[in-house]
């Protein structure tokens, strides 16, 4: 019953009911898209962040990530292979690579790059590079002398598909190591910073270069699930020689994307309670003008012998129903905005260089979390329906008299 | 006072805990606008001073070509011409001239390949912050030869601390193999560790022996008086050097061009933010709108016996429209005031964002943010809430000429 008198109560004044509402309508919306908005877009960051080369766990040679030196490389990659495939659960691949900073030039141009040797079909299923091969082709196992780079690096060297390209780095001797490759293949990443940086070749030309023999600088490992990355991190940490090696996580990996997390989530719910506070005063003064409208009303139910309390409850359930009326309409927007708008995304196309400044993508696609939208939703509703005890308590304290002789 | 405006104060106090709602959220729509654009706009100045101050000047004059290419042949060849005529233009507070080369440098442990820059120390002094910023060691004197300056954390990376000797190679201006050994003379943080990873200072009279640069340098760097000034000096110098370099093969570069990322950076935030802010002025115009319209529906009667008496519909809409732009006023006044208060109190003190350190070596921004008052930031926000209470305002104000004077009066 107090349900039907709550309802009709609110229709008894239908434009200022709408009125209230499209207030609520919007903050949520805006609340629900903003927040996926922003969930797509550090969703992105840590899977670029993830793909180019970091996957979710990384062993390392004690010492590596410190001074990620020729020398910190894992002689016998046999031990951590054993452990890696006891302990990873099934599903997750993982390769190994060198890593190392080179100097790269041709006829015309030099500069800093670096050189990653990789084992060709196992890196594709780990990293980006697998599938961002646009011309020519990605590496063979046994491309001796081919080498796969960024578009953006060819056109800083300004040279093309099967030219040569000269690679330098410091062998295990400390010596000047060189050794010149073909390009063979061409590949594009999200971002040109990435293009700029990395070159591919197969994991025996680099340590045949660098004369490592069977030494890698990396294992990296990239797990079905991302949440698991704790739990078996620990257990490599804990089967593994402390001594000698080292286990990261993405987000020892990746300080910056993991600053941006957190930065992005306080960001969100300061957002989601700016908005709350817009619609709130909103939401006080419809109440307000409803419950000073019916002085006369309530002070003859007080008369009648209603209990103050029952009429602080009838004015919440007044706020109550338009609060969730106004957070359902909110919602399906939301929801279907963020639908419509995830076929094709949000291009930034316009500002790329701004995008690329920043770290983030050129497209960006909201993706629903459902933590965001259970917290935008509990904000709305709690802080609501608290806002709503003040002109509650204000009807409830009128006493008959007043009330009746009210006019 | 006119005898409009007079009713309309007193309608608005016949409601005060309505109004003063009213005029509260404008205000804290307000506030928030002000204190959020001074934020950004601070940061904004901050990111693009310590960027400048850093690495590229305000307005850099090259070689056609060099800013895409980096390549060691395209030099201004006669720099000493460049720096009495920048001495010439006024405005420019100070110019230096710089050189750069890809080379490798070697330790005795490590080698690596980064840019070495050659720099005139006294003038560098005055353009960019690398003298303060040393933190082992000292900066470059004038009579240096051999000695340069590295980042911590190439110093790191390459093991070497303050007396070390390092092996640089590289390719000289004329293709000819440039070899020196350079001592380590000081460390610098400049808090970008991409800038300290990544290159190293040594005198510019060395580094042009070295790499045969023949008296030529590769830019000719120079900072204005303030930001606003620059395309005015650019100009100028644009001009003045057309007259000179009759071949054409000198371009003058702002620092908008030397760094396109940060411009673009700066206005995709700038346009998210403004999103936003239209999001959240809606909400409020959404929440204040139920007060306009019970200013007039609560009033039918009131209204009819107006009509009755003669006042004309247009002066009804006039009244209306006083009253809610009168409480918008007000909202705004104390919006900006406190918003302004607010911001001042920051702009004195800073605000500390923790956790934020990795964001901040990043983008090059301290760890303090100052937000910044200004013109533009007070006002925008309050102009473009304004706009939208006053269109928010019409709809009642126009419901109201549609009052027949008999209906309305029979309304209770």
């Amino acid at each position: 019953m107090h349900l039907q008198l709550g309802w009709r109560n609110i229709w008894r004044n239908p434009r200022r009911t709408t009125v209230i509402m499209i207030a609520v309508v919007i903050g949520v919306w805006s609340m629900i898209f903003m927040g996926a908005f922003h969930r797509g877009m550090i969703n992105q960051m840590v899977q670029n962040g993830i793909a180019t080369l970091t996957g979710h766990i990384q062993v390392h040679f004690k010492g590596y990530r410190d001074d990620p030196a020729i020398e910190k490389s894992m002689a016998e990659p046999k031990v951590v292979q054993a452990v890696l495939e006891k302990h990873v659960p099934p599903g997750a691949r993982w390769t190994a690579r060198v890593r190392v900073s080179a100097v790269a030039s041709n006829a015309r141009h030099s500069g800093g790059v670096t050189l990653v040797g990789i084992d060709p079909a196992r890196e594709a299923q780990v990293s980006f590079i697998g599938e961002a091969v646009t011309q020519g082709h990605y590496l063979g196992p046994d491309d001796e002398y081919g080498i796969v780079v960024g578009e953006a690096l060819v056109e800083k060297f300004e040279t093309k598909l099967g030219r040569k390209l000269v690679l330098m780095s410091q062998d295990t001797d400390r010596e000047l190591a060189s050794r010149a490759f073909r390009i063979v293949g061409i590949f594009r990443a999200e971002m040109e910073a990435t293009e700029k940086q990395f070159v591919f070749v197969t994991l025996t030309a680099a340590q045949r270069m660098l004369k490592l023999e069977k030494g890698i600088s990396e294992f990296c490992i990239v797990l079905p699930d991302r949440h698991e990355v704790d739990e078996v991190a620990d257990n490599l940490r804990a089967a593994l020689p402390p001594s000698k090696y080292e286990v990261h996580n993405w987000r020892d990996l990746l300080p910056l994307v993991d600053a941006y997390l957190s930065l992005f989530d306080t960001f969100i719910y300061i957002w989601f309670l700016v908005v709350f506070i817009a619609m709130g005063f909103g939401i006080v003064n419809t109440t307000l003008m409803a419950v000073f409208e019916r002085i006369r009303e309530f002070g003859l139910l007080k008369a009648l012998g209603m209990k103050p309390w029952w009429i602080i409850r009838g004015v919440l359930t007044e706020s109550f129903l338009l609060l969730v009326m106004g957070m359902a309409a909110g919602n399906i927007l939301g929801l279907v905005t963020i639908f419509a708008l995830s076929g094709s995304g949000i291009d930034l196309s316009a500002f790329a260089a701004g995008a690329e400044w920043a770290g983030i993508s050129r497209v960006i696609y909201p993706v629903i979390h459902a933590k965001d939208v259970t917290i935008a939703n509990l904000v709305v509703f709690i802080l609501g329906l608290l806002v709503s005890i003040y002109p509650a308590a204000k009807a409830a304290r009128f006493t008959p008299v007043e009330a009746l002789a009210h006019t | 006072m006119n005898v409009d405006v007079k009713m309309a104060w007193r309608n608005i106090w016949r409601n005060p805990r309505r109004s003063i709602l009213t005029m509260t959220a404008i205000a804290f729509a307000c506030l928030l606008l002000v204190f959020m654009l001074s934020f950004q706009f601070g940061s904004y100045d901050t990111m693009i001073n310590s960027a400048v101050k850093i690495h590229t000047g305000h307005l850099q004059v090259q070689a056609e070509g060099y800013q895409d290419k980096r390549t060691m042949r395209l030099v201004v060849p006669d720099p000493e011409t460049i720096g009495s005529i920048l001495e010439q233009t006024p405005g420019i507070d100070a110019y230096t001239y710089r050189a750069n080369a890809f080379s490798l440098v070697s330790s005795e442990e490590r080698t690596y390949g980064i840019v070495v820059i050659g720099i005139d120390p006294a003038r560098e002094a005055n353009v960019s912050t690398l003298k303060k910023v040393i933190r082992q060691g000292s900066y470059l004197s004038e009579g240096d030869t051999n000695q340069a300056l590295l980042g911590e954390l190439l110093a790191k990376n390459l093991q070497v601390g303050l007396g070390d000797e390092l092996v640089v190679i590289g390719q000289g201006r004329d293709g000819s193999v440039a070899a020196t050994v350079v001592e380590v003379k000081g460390t610098y943080n400049s808090g970008q560790d991409e800038f300290d990873r990544s290159s190293i200072h040594i005198p510019l009279k060395h580094f042009q022996d070295i790499y045969a640069m023949r008296g030529g340098v590769h830019e000719v760097v120079a900072l204005g008086k303030s930001l606003g000034a620059i395309p005015a000096i650019r100009k100028t110098v644009e001009d003045t050097i057309e007259n000179d370099d009759k071949k054409n093969l000198l371009v003058v570069l702002d620092w908008i061009d030397l760094m396109p990322g940060l411009i673009e950076g700066i206005k995709l935030d700038l346009i998210s933010g403004l999103i936003l802010y239209c999001i959240l002025i809606l909400v409020v115009a959404f929440s204040i709108l139920n007060t306009f319209l019970m200013a007039v529906f609560e009033r039918t009667k009131e209204f009819g016996v107006m009509m009755a008496i003669g006042t004309t519909p247009r002066r009804l809409t006039k009244l209306l429209l006083l009253e809610s732009i009168t409480m918008t006023v007000i909202g705004i006044v104390v919006g900006i005031i406190a918003g302004c208060l607010i911001t001042w109190y920051f702009q004195v003190h800073g605000i500390a964002i923790s956790g934020m350190s990795e964001v901040v070596r990043q983008f090059g921004i301290p760890e303090r943010m100052y937000p910044k008052l200004s013109f533009l930031s007070v006002t925008i926000g309050p102009t473009l809430v304004l706009f939208i209470t006053f269109f928010t305002a019409l709809y009642p104000a126009l419901k109201v000429r549609r009052l027949r004077p008999v209906e309305a009066l029979s309304s209770v």
